[in-house]
């Protein structure tokens, strides 16, 4: 579902990715892990096709990046730590403005499904401004999965929550997971990753320098395995 | 569930109606537009008490001058709430055409700044006794120098948005870039004011629909290499 080799990201002088390959299977949960400033959230917007490589191949749903960027934007769902909501728009005016933008046909019924999906059919009405971060977070999920995309890219999807909201997101993140969707999550929160993902990879200093399935890790935690990792 | 990318026209109504639904709820990028617009015009009232014909002299400079320092406030507000939530990055992701955003963007600029124009005339009519301002020619120009103004700082706009000086950077880009407009404007709308005849001012007008034309064509060839990384 996604193939990517000999990937590099240059700003300037600087590089950030540095001939990084990855690739995932369909219906996949990987956990994209590693330090601050390693290059995950270049790699996740590169993958969103909001940022060009600046060398490298680079496939998601088949199709190739950056030339079929809008073949491939039609097949993906993006959840960032900012939840990309209006905050003068109700929570279904948002919706319906997200589901014009990728072209949905039966509109009323898929934002009333949406709503339900995430919880919020009840606060339909009511302005995203008034929304406690959870909720927006929970919104923002719904406006991803708004196309029914086949992937999912989730950039530190718990930055700011509290541990209940932390909780409903996983139920959500479950939701989403479970549909048989591609999924790839960047995060720092280890005990979330490991009791989500199916797959971990590390990404340190611009490549991926360790990777591990979850029936791999055995008696190993995911912890262990992380400092194994960065300190190779 | 079916699902088919939408035309050109469909999504970018779809984000004109989306800002104009969000203005119209929170009326920040009006009121900080028609507050500053009138207080500008009250300002120039009480500083340019002079003669008559000085004041009917300067009419046109004030009033694009207004117009144009109300409309960078518009426009840094107007690509500052895509930027600032991350929605920005959510119109990118859409799998349509970059250049729908921009006209997007563009057409609701153009309505909140003609919003503004249309409540500031009158206020300058009986302000500076100047009922001339309301022939139909005068309006057309109004019209077509928001268009000019609009469609290069919506793209300006998108760029200095990314950058941390973005209120300061945006007026800096966009006043050198709109002078061909702005001075077109100034000298189309005072030919008018003056009762000038309609060859004498068919070469700023001519100007200025070429550059209008000239500004939506660039905006609309380079703007998806504007806000991509």
């Amino acid at each position: 579902m996604i193939e990517v080799k000999k990937l590099v990201k240059r700003f300037g002088l600087k590089s950030i990715l540095r001939g990084l390959d990855f690739s995932v299977q369909p219906g996949e949960f990987v956990a994209l892990l590693g330090p601050n400033g390693a290059g995950k959230t270049t790699f996740l917007r590169i993958l969103a096709t909001l940022s060009r490589p600046s060398l490298g191949h680079v496939q998601v749903a088949g199709h190739t990046l950056p030339q079929q960027a809008a073949q491939v934007r039609a097949k993906l769902g993006v959840v960032s730590h900012m939840p990309l909501l209006y905050p003068d728009l109700t929570a279904e005016e948002n919706i319906r403005f997200y589901g014009r933008m990728y072209g949905i046909a039966d509109m009323e019924a898929r934002v009333t499904e949406v709503l339900e999906m995430v919880g919020l059919d009840n606060r339909r009405r009511d302005l995203v401004r008034t929304f406690s971060r959870g909720m927006q977070q929970r919104l923002a999920i719904g406006r991803a999965v708004v196309h029914d995309p086949e992937v999912m890219l989730f950039d530190e999807p718990y930055t700011g929550l509290d541990q209940d909201a932390s909780e409903m997101l996983d139920d959500v993140l479950r939701s989403v997971a479970a549909k048989g969707r591609t999924v790839v999550m960047t995060s720092h929160d280890l005990a979330r990753a490991e009791d989500l993902a199916t797959r971990f990879d590390i990404l340190s200093r611009g490549v991926i320098a360790a990777s591990a399935k979850h029936a791999d890790l055995k008696n190993s935690n995911l912890l262990a395995f992380y400092k194994k990792s960065l300190e190779a | 569930m079916k699902t088919a990318a939408p035309s050109f026209i469909k999504a970018t109504m779809a984000i004109v109606q989306k800002d104009l639904a969000a203005e119209l709820r929170s009326r920040e990028l009006l009121s900080a537009m028609l507050v500053f617009s009138m207080l500008v015009i009250l300002i120039f009232n009480f500083a340019l008490e002079l003669e008559i014909d000085v004041r009917q002299k300067v009419a046109a400079g004030v009033l694009w001058t207004t117009f144009a320092f109300a409309g960078t406030l518009g426009l840094n507000r107007s690509m500052a709430v895509e930027k600032d939530r991350g929605c920005m990055d959510g119109l990118l992701l859409a799998p349509v055409d970059r250049s729908a955003i921009f006209f997007g963007k563009a057409i609701s600029n153009l309505a909140f700044m003609l919003i503004v124009e249309a409540i500031v005339l009158p206020l300058y009519a009986v302000l500076y006794n100047e009922f001339r301002i309301f022939q139909l020619g005068f309006l057309g120009v109004i019209l077509l120098g928001s268009i000019g103004y609009i469609a290069v700082g919506t793209l300006l706009s998108a760029m200095s948005v990314q950058t941390r000086t973005r209120d300061v950077l945006l007026p800096i880009l966009l006043f050198p870039v709109a002078v061909p407009v702005l001075l077109a404007s100034v000298k189309a709308s005072g030919g008018m004011l003056a009762g000038a005849e309609f060859a004498e001012i068919l070469t700023p007008l001519n100007l200025l629909i070429v550059y209008d034309v000239i500004f939506i064509a660039i905006a609309f060839m380079v703007f998806d290499f504007v806000v991509e990384e």
